[in-house]
């Protein structure tokens, strides 16, 4: 019991993490009509710039606070993805306003390799190191319940936090700010958001400012945990069925969607993984999503889009 | 003045509808022929035919049947590694464990597998489209990789799933030669083009762009929709499995399933948006455009004396794909393709312009 316990918390902050990225999809969905595909990029690019200037910024100034030199390097890579975002916007989705899904989905395709290429490029590619001092020790809680007690991370515990409180703060500014409502404006109709006198360009570049936001973060804490480096933009194809299965433009969706896939995917490896071979990890998610589309195909919160003629 | 099509009168319909309507078409397609079938293999390099024009050929085919899914039918696919890593496996089962397996047999009924395949995970587009579909397509990419590296009867008990074939013949020719290697490519590559033009052009792919441009019209107008996505879906399969199989047997001769991992249909995907959505030249366009970049952007920083790292290399061609793929999406979204079938209108009415 102790051990499926702790399977199922590992499980639940895995998934908080899958939600962390899969917000910043449903946050450009929600508030643009495009699936970003290039969040993945996003996040390694983050990471990346991140990890670069903490190393650096020490010595351009001989600043010798480690504290300093993160936040430093923080405000440093989140002005980057600002500049990201405008770019973005400038370069390619003004150009495509108004067009079909699909082909804005496979410019974010281009954006992703374009991202990848640059961050490469820029900030090198080994594996880097960032460390915000989140606390690597392991707790164990419940000891008197259980025998041996239930071995839990703090470092996902942190985690974990950092990403509820995260996602409280951008369902605030979505729901309650007069740009949360013009974002929204602007996801259901570009045509009907522009004659109203929204301006697209500038909704644009917040949104992909925050999802840059969401970027950084998602790849902070990625990053302290697995060390930056080319594989980080893959978790973001674990993000993906946790979209799918929470639904496109819901942000409690995705959240309750990472859990479910967090969770499903460190239960399905145990208990089922030996039976078919190990490994399974990489494909139940889109496994347990595809079957779900079947029956539900909006998704878990997804709005239900009825064709007429 | 050489590409005008005056005085080439058609007098019944099925002049009218031939596949080339046009002379000078007709004539730099045989003379386009004659060169890949009989100048190129006497007078090429053999590193021509290894780096460029195998390859070339063999996505080439690939593109094609991913083109039929995605240009023609609208339905966007980023599983195509998993289709074609189904058709190189399920060829490799066949020709191990059958006894004197003909070479094309087993690559047709690799074909066949993935054809399976393509449709178990086409059923998925039936319920959902679009942005949904994409993402279901994925698992289909995620769940071979899987399977080709942790199912043992698939690698007929190879360990970490890497495979080889030797000793290829067809109808007693060994497949040995690069020339020989080639000129087999070629021949399957015209032919599933010749097929696929005309499908595109029969009342199927009419279905299919029908089913692309707007779906529920289609369906009011009578269009079965889960029978032409389904073909679609089937008819894409069996090309791009057949395409996979060449791909393992003829060009790697020994594989393993990163072959076929994502970066394959993500770099297949883009030939097509490149080449141009929904055109069976779009295909070969796309593919000779992406075979030829990488290899350009090795060789141009040598003439010009600037040595560059294969890193860095490496992540300039991915921005200058990138790069383009964007561009090409605001600019011409038909891509290559569109681009020549400009400049052959232009050339119709040259010198003047209207």
């Amino acid at each position: 019991m102790g051990f499926f316990l702790e399977t199922l918390i590992g499980g639940l902050m895995a998934g908080m993490l899958y939600s962390l990225i899969a917000l910043g999809f449903v946050l450009i969905y929600k508030a643009s009509g495009v699936f970003n595909f290039a969040q993945g990029a996003m996040v390694l690019f983050a990471a990346l710039a991140m990890a670069r200037f903490a190393e650096w910024i020490p010595q351009w100034t001989g600043i010798e606070s480690k504290l300093l030199a993160n936040v430093a390097a923080f405000v440093l890579a989140m002005a980057v993805m600002i500049v990201v975002a405008w770019a973005i916007e400038k370069l390619a989705l003004s150009k495509l306003v108004n067009q079909e899904g699909i082909t804005l989905l496979m410019a974010t395709l281009g954006i992703t390799y374009f991202l990848d290429g640059l961050g490469q490029t820029l900030f090198g590619n080994d594996i880097y190191k960032i460390d915000v001092g989140m606390p690597k020790d392991p707790v164990i809680v419940a000891e008197s319940l259980f025998q041996g007690g239930i071995l839990v991370s703090k470092e996902d515990l942190y985690a974990a936090l950092i990403a509820a409180a995260l996602v409280i703060l951008l369902a605030l500014f979505f729901q309650k700010t007069a740009t949360g409502r013009a974002l929204r404006a602007v996801a259901d109709d570009h045509q009907a958001a522009q004659s109203i006198g929204i301006p697209l360009s500038t909704i644009w570049i917040i949104v992909w400012s925050v999802a840059g936001f969401v970027a950084l973060v998602a790849g902070i804490i990625w990053g302290s945990k697995l060390g930056v480096q080319f594989s980080l933009s893959l978790v973001a194809l674990k993000a993906l069925p946790v979209v799918i299965l929470g639904g496109l433009t819901s942000v409690p969706g995705a959240i309750i969607g990472g859990l479910i896939i967090g969770v499903g995917e460190k239960l399905s490896e145990i208990y089922i993984g030996p039976m078919l071979g190990g490994g399974i990890e990489i494909w139940f998610a889109y496994v347990l999503a595809l079957l779900f589309l079947l029956v539900r195909p909006q998704g878990l919160f997804g709005e239900k889009i009825i064709d007429r003629v | 003045m050489l590409y005008r099509e005056n005085g080439q009168f058609k007098a019944t319909y099925r002049a009218d509808q031939q596949i080339f309507p046009i002379r000078q078409d007709r004539i730099a397609l045989i003379a386009l022929l004659l060169i890949a079938f009989v100048l190129v293999p006497l007078s090429a390099p053999e590193y021509l035919f290894r780096a460029i024009l195998i390859p070339f050929l063999i996505l080439s085919l690939a593109a094609l049947g991913l083109n039929i899914l995605v240009g023609y039918c609208g339905q966007i696919s980023l599983g195509t590694g998993a289709f074609m890593a189904v058709g190189a496996y399920a060829a490799y089962n066949f020709q191990v464990r059958i006894e004197g397996m003909p070479l094309i047999a087993s690559l047709l009924l690799g074909g066949a597998c993935s054809t399976v395949v393509g449709v178990l995970f086409g059923i998925p587009s039936l319920r959902i489209k679009g942005l949904y579909l994409a993402v279901a397509t994925l698992a289909a990419q995620f769940f071979v990789d899987w399977a080709a590296l942790r199912l043992k009867w698939v690698t007929n008990g190879s360990d970490s799933g890497s495979v080889s074939v030797a000793g290829l013949q067809v109808f007693g020719f060994s497949l040995q030669s690069p020339a020989a290697k080639y000129l087999f490519c070629l021949a399957i590559v015209a032919l599933f083009a010749l097929l696929a033009k005309n499908l595109v052009r029969s009342a199927i792919g009419r279905e299919w762009m029908a089913m692309r441009d707007m779906d529920v019209a289609a369906a009011v107008i009578g269009i079965r929709p889960v029978y032409a996505k389904l073909t679609a879906f089937a008819v894409s399969a069996f090309i791009v499995g057949v395409a996979g199989a060449l791909w393992g047997f003829i060009h790697l001769g020994a594989w393993e399933p990163a072959a076929f991992n994502i970066d394959r249909s993500f770099q297949l995907l883009f030939m097509v948006i490149i080449g141009g959505l929904g055109s069976i030249m779009g295909a070969f366009l796309g593919a000779a455009f992406i075979v030829l970049l990488p290899i350009l952007l090795d060789q141009i920083p040598l003439w010009f004396g600037i040595p560059i790292s294969t890193a860095t290399a490496s992540h300039l061609t991915s921005m200058i794909f990138g790069a383009l793929i964007v561009f090409f999406l605001i600019v011409e979204p038909h891509g290559l393709a569109r681009l020549w079938s400009t400049a052959k209108e232009k050339l119709r009415l040259w010198p003047f312009p209207h």
